[in-house]
């Protein structure tokens, strides 16, 4: 007994770094499992309001350009109302999501995991795996919600796959970012039988509940077959800026629950 | 509690605000944002206690992956450099630094930079390796550790020579 003792004290710092590394470890290793990191995370009620506080002062910066973008958004909203004539049949589709505003308070694009934080949450009625867009195009999925914020995975993500289409065409593949350069991602999975052109769009496919369907996400920059030459490896020029964003929505769909019920049940 | 202790509690709370305030947002070139924390396990003060030193370097990467959605890498890596540290010393300034007749700060300039630029690429490289966890991408790994960790290097060596009392 008195051995062990002496050993343990010996090599307390070895044992110490032992322990510390692999409570380290484990946390690295869960938190690529993505429900399982909910212990720390930028969501939490202390990160979230230092994050707020600093995006407080950040925020004058970017007031003109900020104005601008919502002048032209304004712009077009008022543009489409003065063009569309009354449509019954679409009147309850646009019912199905509910929008909610909200800003982005921190925002990551240098890692190959990057997430967001939007000053939003539970007390705002944010639900967890709801979309996150802008008026030019999507962002992410939030994955966490705390009471006043919430955690959004950013399409630059390496874990992150949306189902995206073709607009032209209706084809549709798996958008999935492969770490490199935040203006880029990567459309996977279409058919070496579809005829695509440099600068086609590419929209979301509507397929999962928390996207709507058309959705912007990019224009082709340049594509190729993959390995087994019978798919596309196409890569996108977002249309949205990921390393300036401010403003965002929120899309929930009143629906989700009875979707995924349906889902599980098969 | 002596002045060394409380001057090293201050620097550990300015380089987690300056972190987190100013490092993280910095984008240099677009996706280039150094980890300037480093500099409190580089200038952790020789004589103290080895494992009080672990933990707080622990405590200080667990602090910075909170608020970079990092898991654990930062605690990892931070630990890591911590603990072999001592090797880290002897190797840029000789067995001398065990008698504490070192001080990091007096030192030439060549052993300096061995030291400060040995411990932020190993860090620097642990801490990415972890971060993407994937061996398909070593190129990018390497990559992103030299890029990153040379920008770390530059701020480190210019806010150690800003701050240096000599």
């Amino acid at each position: 007994m008195q051995r062990l003792v002496n050993f343990f004290l010996k090599n307390r710092t070895l044992i110490l770094f032992l322990v510390l590394l692999s409570i380290s470890l484990s946390l690295t290793v869960n938190h690529n499992d993505y429900h399982k990191s909910k212990f720390f995370n930028s969501a939490s009620y202390v990160t979230g309001s230092i994050h707020n506080f600093s995006s407080l002062i950040g925020d004058y910066f970017s007031l003109k350009k900020e104005n601008n973008i919502l002048l032209e958004e304004n712009n077009r909203l008022k543009l489409l109302e003065l063009n569309q004539t009354f449509d019954t049949t679409k009147s309850e589709k646009y019912d199905m999501y509910k929008l909610k505003s909200a800003n982005v308070i921190k925002n990551s694009y240098s890692l190959s995991q990057n997430y967001l934080t939007l000053n939003v949450g539970k007390k705002d009625s944010i639900k967890e795996e709801s979309g996150v867009i802008t008026s030019n195009g999507i962002v992410g999925i939030i994955d966490k919600a705390s009471a006043k914020y919430s955690r959004v995975i950013s399409i630059l993500n390496t874990k992150i796959k949306i189902n995206a289409k073709l607009k032209k065409t209706n084809h549709f593949g798996n958008l999935q970012w492969n770490g490199i350069d935040p203006n880029i991602v990567q459309l996977l999975d279409i058919q070496d039988l579809v005829k695509l052109n440099i600068g086609d769009t590419i929209v979301t496919s509507g397929f999962s509940s928390i996207f709507p369907e058309n959705i912007l996400v990019g224009t082709i920059k340049s594509f190729e077959l993959n390995e087994t030459k019978d798919l596309y490896n196409i890569n996108l020029k977002l249309f949205n800026d990921m390393t300036n964003l401010r403003h965002v929505h929120v899309v929930e769909n009143r629906n989700i629950k009875e979707i995924n019920k349906l889902n599980q049940t098969e | 509690m002596n002045k060394k202790t409380i001057s090293n509690i201050a620097s550990f709370i300015t380089l987690v605000f300056f972190q987190i305030f100013i490092c993280n947002q910095l984008n240099f070139l677009d996706n280039i944002n150094p980890f300037i924390y480093v500099l409190f396990i580089i200038l952790y003060p020789i004589g103290f206690k080895k494992s009080w030193f672990i933990f707080t370097a622990f405590t200080l990467g667990l602090i910075i992956d909170l608020f970079l959605d990092t898991g654990g890498a930062h605690a990892a890596a931070s630990v890591s450099a911590a603990y072999f540290r001592p090797l880290f010393l002897k190797f840029s300034f000789g067995a001398a630094y065990e008698y504490q007749s070192i001080k990091i700060n007096s030192s030439e300039l060549t052993q300096k930079l061995a030291y400060f630029s040995c411990l932020v690429f190993f860090h620097h490289l642990l801490l990415f390796t972890l971060i993407f966890f994937d061996a398909g991408k070593l190129e990018l790994i390497l990559y992103r550790t030299l890029v990153v960790g040379f920008s770390s290097l530059i701020l480190a060596l210019l806010l150690n020579a800003l701050f240096n009392k000599n």
